[in-house]
């Protein structure tokens, strides 16, 4: 009796797992490379990524012409427009540019007397298609060709439309994944090397205090993590969050708690660093590559759909571009928020029974 | 007496290939109040038996219980009232001595307030410290001080002080001492004689997974029959010893006798009366002596008489 009411008499900071998410984020904050990691490198991340993904709205196009005659003629109908960069040289050495990816396409064109172009371009290359339909364009307008109806052109420039939105909400998706993962699973191995885990079992504490500490103190670190990001991303690109900034908020922490769950499920088991690090890279690989980080994930086939929506990263970034594009309400993002508190939850409670304490 | 700890026919297989069984019918009794040592070689199966009392590991099969409750049944409760110090932690490097108590005693439903403890152990000027910065020594008494927040009572500790410097072992005793003083009961594992002899009230002697004398360390020493050691070696430039040592058995006030490599030893209950007996016989015989000494008979001997070996090969006495 007396040991219950001690208990209850206990204050706040006291509480065992009060104590453990302490104890985790003063180790953390006093390990600056941790620190740097965790915080500094998603910066870097946006700011190359931003840099190479810019909106160039006249982005040169580069065009090989085949000196031989007719080039004189193929080069004036080009310099026409300001968008073309030209370049002269014989066969040879324009079928090297091109396979080197120096140049988007090659014009060969035909004799004097009888004009022809042929046009050598990469069908896979996206901008080697856009060179050859504008090219074909410029050369077809300077031998003549009147289009039938007019057109006028209309720019998307509104804020949410951009790569770069398009861009954050995967960055961010990213980061609480790696940030989960290589939080929680390494730290929990490196504290089983060391028999620390071993040295916590032998005392009363409680298992899913220990878990759920460990989890909690990376939802913590993740707070300052995010909000570098999202701060950074709209002082430096005007990216703006087009709904509401509790339903984003809400979105972190869940994603957080999810890849934290599935952290400590990697490492549950292992038992060195090594082995705990391929795990990480084996979970992690088909999320980096399915769940829509840089593109949308629907570009991949449709079979493939089911697997990558099942995908716990491909939940949190449709969910996040919901709401941060498209202004969507959580409720809007129903499915995704409860699968992914699904994964989340059924991780850790697997983690609990798999952990491996010693 | 009540028992603190009551282990019977212990075993211990760890599977693999080929499996290895560390502990092969293991008894004890350890009785409340009493500082209780376990003395073997490395290997002996000392750290698997302490750890299946800890509930860190569960026996092949055996009966355990420990403090009248079962692992398996009351491991909360039992958790709760004994402290554990495991051969090697690495307690996290970057959290203050003062923090890394205070996770401690969270655990605990009741206890001592940490800075009660640090006095206990004499690291109350280092409460700020990081782990990383303490010496050896500083952070097995802080190993210990996280066994002790909880106000133990029962504490296990394995290999208290191995690896560490002279000056640090005897701060430790002292340390195991006071606690044993305010009636509490330790169970410790040593490699090391002097330590089971100078700290325990009773030892188990452990060889292969099994006790092989238990008693008090002068009980063990008088198994000997003699409480003095007589070590001497015959001139003859290392060569193999000429004489049986049962020869010298038959001396008076000689209990035993045993020959190792170089040297003979006796167990001797007399040195006075043993001394000028040997030397007759010497001289008789025309044997020189290359030295002699005479010392108090150690547990080390009592091992070396029920083992055949050092308990230490590395560090054995000369």
């Amino acid at each position: 009796m007396k040991r219950a009411a001690e208990t209850n008499r206990r204050p706040l900071a006291r509480h065992p797992l009060v104590q453990i998410v302490l104890s985790r984020v003063r180790e953390f904050y006093r390990e600056p490379e941790a620190v740097f990691w965790a915080y500094g490198f998603p910066m870097l991340m946006v700011v190359a990524l931003g840099i190479a993904f810019r909106s160039q709205p006249d982005r040169p196009i580069t065009v090989d012409v085949q000196s031989r005659p007719g080039a004189e003629a193929v080069v004036k109908a080009l310099a026409e427009d300001e968008r073309f960069v030209i370049h002269q040289g014989d066969l040879e050495e324009c079928r090297l540019r091109l396979r080197m990816g120096r140049t988007d396409m090659v014009v060969i064109p035909g004799s004097e007397s009888q004009p022809k172009y042929d046009y050598w371009f990469d069908r896979g290359r996206p901008e080697s298609m856009l060179a050859r339909n504008s090219v074909d364009d410029a050369l077809q307008r300077a031998a003549g060709r009147t289009d039938p109806v007019p057109t006028a052109e209309r720019e998307m420039a509104e804020p949410g439309g951009r790569y770069i939105d398009f861009l954050v909400p995967g960055l961010l998706g990213m980061s609480l994944m790696a940030g989960g993962l290589w939080g929680v699973g390494f730290v929990t191995v490196e504290m089983r090397i060391r028999k620390l885990l071993k040295r916590l079992l032998a005392t009363p504490m409680r298992k899913s205090h220990f878990l759920a500490g460990v989890m909690t103190s990376r939802l913590l670190f993740m707070v300052p993590e995010v909000v570098v990001l999202l701060v950074f991303a709209r002082l430096a690109f005007g990216v703006q969050n087009q709904g509401s900034v509790l339903s984003v908020i809400v979105l972190i922490l869940l994603g957080a708690f999810s890849f934290a769950g599935i952290g400590l499920l990697v490492a549950s088991r292992a038992k060195t660093l090594e082995a705990v690090s391929g795990l990480m890279n084996l979970v992690m690989l088909p999320m980096w590559i399915l769940s829509g980080i840089f593109f949308s994930s629907e570009r991949f086939p449709e079979v493939a759909q089911p697997f990558i929506h099942a995908l716990p990263l491909t939940q949190l970034i449709e969910a996040l571009r919901g709401v941060m594009l498209e202004g969507s309400s959580l409720v809007g993002q129903a499915g995704n928020v409860a699968a992914l508190a699904a994964w989340g939850g059924v991780s850790f409670l697997v983690a609990l029974r798999l952990f491996r304490w010693s | 007496m009540p028992l603190a700890i009551r282990c019977a026919n212990l075993f211990k297989r760890y599977e693999g290939r080929p499996p290895v069984d560390a502990v092969r019918g293991l008894d004890l009794a350890v009785e409340e109040g009493e500082c209780f040592g376990l003395l073997g070689p490395n290997g002996a199966g000392k750290t698997t038996t302490i750890e299946i009392l800890e509930g860190l590991l569960t026996a092949t099969s055996g009966d355990v219980e420990v403090l009248g409750m079962r692992w398996g049944r009351d491991d909360q409760r039992i958790k709760q009232r004994i402290g554990i110090s495991l051969q090697e932690t690495k307690l996290a490097d970057k959290l203050s001595v003062g923090e890394t108590l205070e996770l401690f005693r969270s655990f605990y439903n009741q206890g001592l307030e940490p800075e009660e403890v640090l006095r206990f152990v004499s690291l109350q000027d280092k409460s700020g410290t990081w782990v990383v910065k303490l010496s050896g020594g500083q952070r097995q008494r802080l190993a210990v001080a996280c066994a002790l927040v909880g106000d133990p009572q029962l504490l296990f500790l394995d290999e208290p002080t191995t690896g560490l410097d002279p000056q640090s072992r005897r701060e430790l005793w002292e340390i195991i001492r006071d606690f044993r003083r305010r009636g509490r009961t330790v169970l410790l594992t040593t490699h090391y004689m002097d330590e089971a002899e100078r700290l325990c009230d009773r030892v188990a002697i452990v060889d292969a997974g099994k006790v092989i004398a238990l008693g008090t360390p002068r009980e063990l020493i008088a198994t000997l029959g003699g409480e003095h050691v007589i070590d001497f070696a015959l001139a003859g430039d290392g060569r193999a010893p000429s004489v049986a040592p049962s020869q010298f058995a038959a001396l008076p006030a000689v209990q035993s006798a045993r020959c190792e490599a170089d040297h003979y030893s006796l167990s001797v209950a007399e040195p006075h009366v043993a001394l000028p007996a040997l030397l007759a016989e010497l001289s008789a015989r025309g044997l020189e002596l290359a030295n002699l000494t005479t010392r108090h008979a150690s547990l080390e001997d009592v091992f070396v008489q029920l083992a055949g070996r050092h308990l230490n090969e590395e560090d054995a006495p000369p």
